[in-house]
């Protein structure tokens, strides 16, 4: 039996069942790793020590009926962005490649209390900046799909491994797509939490906020699941949300009669692939058939989003990533004279060229003189898309479209022009800007053989409302195959 | 492009963001933020006026923690990871003359 | 004619607040340490660590601002102060610009020119900084325990003329927030510091002339000195029509002259934004009603009451009001033993010559109120005389020891035994003819000589009133 084919949730059944040990699903998943991670570099740093001796202890957990939830056992991968005590977390940047954390991240912590089993950390974009994977340090993550494109980003390393099952699932974070576009692009399913309903604590932060750590694995059930466990109200983090409810299993219910939902015209329009594009309006057609009332409107100020966003995100950037300056951890450059070029030397051989850009970006937008015109300007447009949203939800319990304009670019093809590469976020990006729950689950393949994916965009604190629209939709897409 | 980046501008960014960027990733600095900004000022077809910027997406507002201590003494975590340290303290160049 | 100038001043105060914990970590603020135990991954800037803002911070600052007579901001947020210094471990301070605390308050301040009001700009909390000690190898070491300690920088208006003003500002604050228990404020140890803005004008000029600040400013004497160097340094300047350059200082107090503090790498671009880490702060009515309600008794109120209640004079009151501590120990002892007078005498001269000898303020006395009550009471009821009062009150000041229990042990407990003294003092009459003849040919003065041998044959122990009327008694 190929454990790594199962879903989380059917692997955790197994191993409650006692079918299936937990030495034996960690070492099914490092034997995978071992296979495939030649070709497609979804690990940063795989522990395979650190698992086997996990194993063990959920083992002797669940047979002590500590453990006994639906996680128990299952081996996970976890982006190198979230810090795991002992662990050597990077960033998938030169400027942390030793750096150590002292502590774990509230979301991962979560996990190990479900019983999750750390197989290692996944690559991503440098800092999460990135929307290919190909900003790595360590070198870009290759699509399982077809290794010659990329994975996408920047959970490139997350969703790749999930697709290539070299793991259960996998944590992403997502600050302007990097959960929905890579799943989208690797065939997987990936949730992007509202903002607030996963602590940031420990996740090493890009745009705080915009941040958010979400699940990403085979199906939205198995999301769901995680998202459950993974979900908490953390004190240790001032923007986390106390929520009413965090049972996102109950909406695992195969019935859309009734609901409303809205596909947005400025969704379909221009720059988006006719293939996405035919296999986004099938869904809308296999919901419809469901009972689900569906319609599109216009939704306005999308093409507003990207310009916002990249001002917003470098300028908070600019600011979370001027820790990084070779004291107190990490990269220090070996030749320096004094302590402003010790900086300068560090902070420039540390940092890859996206980054930079980044920084350089968001330390201009805020310098003097430019603050007002830039980012106030970008925080009052924030809020006019926020009340777009706010309208739009009015009317529909779930927004559908696309994840991302076209399927996985070829590797090399995204980075010689930042400005494209950034376009390719354009159906993402309002949703972190809102502060929105989003989904994307996977909706047929291209001619190509590249998967597509439907993004799921609910209001916020709806995340059963996509999670229902979404496992509505699967569970007619898995009795068609 | 309508937003011309000078050296002086990159250079002062650099000094801002303590980045030392060679020759050519000043020229690439320069065409890259200029066509950025140049998208960025899109933003200015809307008409903003009036709308508060918006930080938090949620008003979430007072959240405190009380006055107690929690936390020991761990610095040998602290320094697990510092590139140099000396007597229990990160050692930095001389920051004075 | 000689032109006239005159001097504008500013202060920008930063004030230690005496919360037990750091402004947004549970980490103790407390002072001394081996580098680095007071610290966590949040106060080092660790990745991924986030703040969490103290509580009692905002309820301090709160307290100040409306003592200062402030108007309060009841929707205010941190932001992000950027630049990178190897003291500041995120390369951000947390601070406030956009929406301070408090704004738009004033205090009262007197001098030999009389009263006037100085203007409070601002009020903002933030973060310090870590603190650098430089060795001798070239290098400098990082210790963060200071770092994330909660601050409150208090933002005058220029409306200070000279450095009895600033002196006189620099007293009032001290007072005030010492009272509200929010601060030390010891500027020797960097809980209370100053940074000045200066600028001078020509007398009757609308205009303000180009200012500097100068920090490093450690005591009242030399923000003084700074005050009348740069004030020198500027006006030599404009003399010589050269134009004053609007920079950062740093007064060196030994050679009695500022320094610029620039360099090429410090562009002094902040970049504020609203910190996206932290959530605003909304002071409902009620709170800030709370607050006010628990606001103690200030200084003035205090003079005011020492004066009525316990009925001494205003010379006494102000000296004892001149310091929170003094006050405090004032109020504790007078309440064991409802002597007010005679603890404002043991206050303000015994103790007082104490302190200056050895350099201390009244914020470092450490004896207990009982201690010097139950001193009071042995005075009072003749077990001791005074000669043996001061010598014990000084075990007091420096051990806080029990004066009933150490007067015992040492056997220092006044003759006054009138049939053991009598025959002591007719010893002594009996050995001194000469003074005894003296007094009786008129010279009064003699009677003190006879008192002093008597004391020399008691060891300073006898009842001094008992001596004189029984001497009385003998001489006739």
């Amino acid at each position: 039996m190929n454990l790594m084919g199962l879903t989380a949730v059917d692997l955790g059944k197994k191993i409650k069942a006692k079918e299936v040990s937990v030495v034996e699903a960690t070492k099914a998943a490092l034997n995978a790793i071992k296979e495939k991670e030649d070709l497609y570099n979804c690990y940063v740093t795989v522990d395979e020590e650190g698992a086997l001796k996990q194993a063990e202890e959920v083992q002797r957990k669940i047979d002590e009926g500590i453990l006994t939830g639906p996680l128990a056992g299952v081996p996970v991968a976890i982006k190198d962005n979230m810090c795991t005590e002992g662990l050597v977390t990077t960033c998938s940047s030169k400027i942390l490649y030793n750096y150590i954390p002292t502590y774990t991240a509230e979301a991962v912590r979560n996990l190990q209390k479900a019983g999750a089993v750390i197989l290692g950390k996944t690559n991503m974009d440098e800092f999460a900046m990135g929307s290919t994977t190909e900003t790595s340090f360590y070198g870009p993550t290759k699509n399982p799909h077809n290794p010659e494109h990329v994975p996408g980003g920047s959970s490139g390393g997350s969703c790749a491994a999930v697709a290539a099952e070299e793991c259960s699932y996998a944590l992403g974070s997502d600050t302007g797509g990097s959960i929905r576009q890579p799943s989208s692009f690797c065939g997987v399913t990936g949730i992007k939490p509202t903002y607030g309903t996963v602590s940031r604590y420990g996740l090493i932060a890009y745009g705080s906020s915009l941040d958010q750590i979400g699940p990403v694995a085979k199906d939205v059930t198995d999301c769901a699941v995680i998202l459950e466990a993974v979900a908490s109200y953390d004190p240790k983090d001032s923007t986390s949300v106390k929520r009413e409810d965090y049972d996102f299993t109950s909406a695992l219910v195969d019935d859309v009669k009734g609901m409303k939902i809205g596909i947005p015209r400025d969704y379909l329009g221009e720059g988006l692939d006719p293939e996405v594009k035919a296999a986004v309006l099938k869904v809308a057609d296999v919901l419809k058939a469901k009972g689900a009332e569906v319609e599109e409107f216009d939704l306005s100020l999308v093409e507003y989003a990207i310009p916002a966003y990249y001002t917003i995100a470098s300028a908070e950037a600019s600011s979370n990533l001027s820790r990084f300056d070779g004291v107190k951890y990490g990269y220090r450059s070996e030749q320096y004279q004094g302590l402003h070029d010790m900086y300068k030397k560090s902070r420039s051989e540390g940092f890859g060229p996206e980054v930079k850009r980044r920084i350089m970006l968001g330390s201009f937008v805020l310098s003097s003189g430019y603050y007002d015109a830039y980012y106030l300007k970008a925080l009052r447009t924030k809020a006019l898309i926020k009340q777009a949203f706010d309208k739009a939800f009015e009317k529909y319990d779930v927004i559908l479209g696309p994840a991302a304009p076209t399927t996985a670019p070829k590797l090399g093809e995204s980075l010689s022009d930042p400005l494209k590469m950034y376009l390719g976020d354009i159906y993402t990006i309002s949703v972190n800007l809102a502060g929105l729950p989003g989904m994307s689950v996977p909706c047929g393949m291209d001619s190509k053989g590249l998967p597509i994916g439907a993004q799921f965009i609910g209001d916020c604190f709806k995340e059963k409302n996509i999670i229902r629209a979404g496992y509505a939709y699967e569970c007619s897409r898995k009795e068609e195959n | 492009m309508a937003n011309i980046i000078s050296d002086e501008t990159i250079e002062y960014v650099g000094i801002l963001a303590k980045l030392d960027l060679s020759d050519e990733e000043k020229e690439a600095a320069k065409k890259d933020m200029g066509s950025m900004l140049d998208y960025i000022d899109k933003l200015n077809e809307l008409d903003t006026t009036g709308v508060e910027p918006m930080s938090h997406v949620f008003p979430v507002k007072n959240v405190f923690r009380e006055d107690v201590v929690t936390n020991g003494d761990i610095h040998e975590e602290v320094l697990k990871n510092a590139p140099e340290q000396k007597d229990n303290a990160f050692v930095v160049p001389k920051t004075i003359e | 004619m000689a032109k006239q100038y005159e001097t504008v001043i500013g202060l920008e105060v930063h004030v230690e607040l005496a919360t037990k914990t750091k402004i947004f970590c549970g980490c103790s603020t407390e002072f001394g340490g081996s580098p680095n135990t007071h610290t966590c991954p949040v106060c080092t800037g660790m990745p991924g660590s986030l703040p969490v803002l103290n509580k009692q911070v905002v309820e301090y600052a709160l307290a100040v601002g409306l003592a200062t007579n402030c108007q309060i901001n009841q929707y205010c947020k941190f932001d992000r102060k950027n630049y990178f210094y190897p003291d500041n471990p995120q390369n951000y301070q947390i601070s406030q610009l956009y929406l301070p605390i408090c704004h738009d308050g004033y205090v009262e301040i007197e001098t030999e020119n009389g009263k006037k009001n100085v203007g409070i700009h601002e009020i903002h909390m933030e973060e310090d900084a870590g603190k650098l000690i430089h060795d001798e190898e070239g290098e400098s070491l990082v210790d963060f325990n200071r770092s994330g300690v909660p601050l409150i920088e208090i933002v005058s208006e220029p409306d200070m003329r000279s450095a009895d003003e600033v002196i006189a500002y620099l007293d009032k604050l001290r007072l005030i927030i010492q009272y509200l228990g929010a601060s030390d404020c010891k500027l020797q140890e960097g809980s209370m510091r100053a940074d000045v803005n200066l600028s001078v004008r020509e007398v009757g000029a609308e205009k303000f002339g180009t200012r500097t600040e100068m920090k490093n400013l450690n005591s009242f004497k030399a923000i003084a000195h700074a005050i009348e160097g740069e004030t020198e340094r500027q006006i030599d300047l404009l003399k010589a029509g050269e134009p004053v350059i609007q920079e950062t200082r740093r007064w060196d107090d030994v050679k009695s002259y500022s320094y610029a503090m620039r360099s090429k790498e410090d562009a002094q671009d902040y970049r504020y934004f609203p910190d996206p880490d932290l959530v605003p702060v909304v002071i409902s009515d009620e709170w800030l009603q709370e607050i006010r309600d628990r606001q103690p008794e200030l200084r003035t109120e205090k003079l005011e009451r020492y004066k009525t209640e316990f009925e001494i004079p205003q010379y006494d009151a102000e000296i004892i009001t001149s310091s929170k501590k003094l006050a405090d120990l004032f109020e504790a002892t007078t309440a064991i033993c409802k002597k007010p007078k005679k603890v404002s005498n043991w206050l303000m001269v015994e103790t007082f010559r104490l302190l200056s000898e050895n350099g201390k303020d009244p914020e470092d006395i450490t004896f207990a109120p009982e201690n010097l009550a139950k001193l009071i009471e042995l005075v009072d009821g003749g077990t001791i005389n005074s000669t043996v009062a001061k010598e014990v009150f000084e075990k007091i000041f420096y051990e806080n020891i029990d004066p009933d229990q150490y007067v015992e042990e040492h056997g220092l407990k006044s003759v006054s035994d009138e049939g053991e003294l009598r025959a002591i003092i007719e010893k002594v009459v009996a050995e001194n003819p000469k003074s005894v003849e003296d007094y009786k040919n008129g010279k009064k003065k003699a009677i003190g000589a006879l008192v002093g041998q008597t004391m020399k044959a008691t060891q300073g122990k006898a009842n001094p009133g008992l001596v004189n009327k029984i001497l009385a008694e003998i001489l006739g």
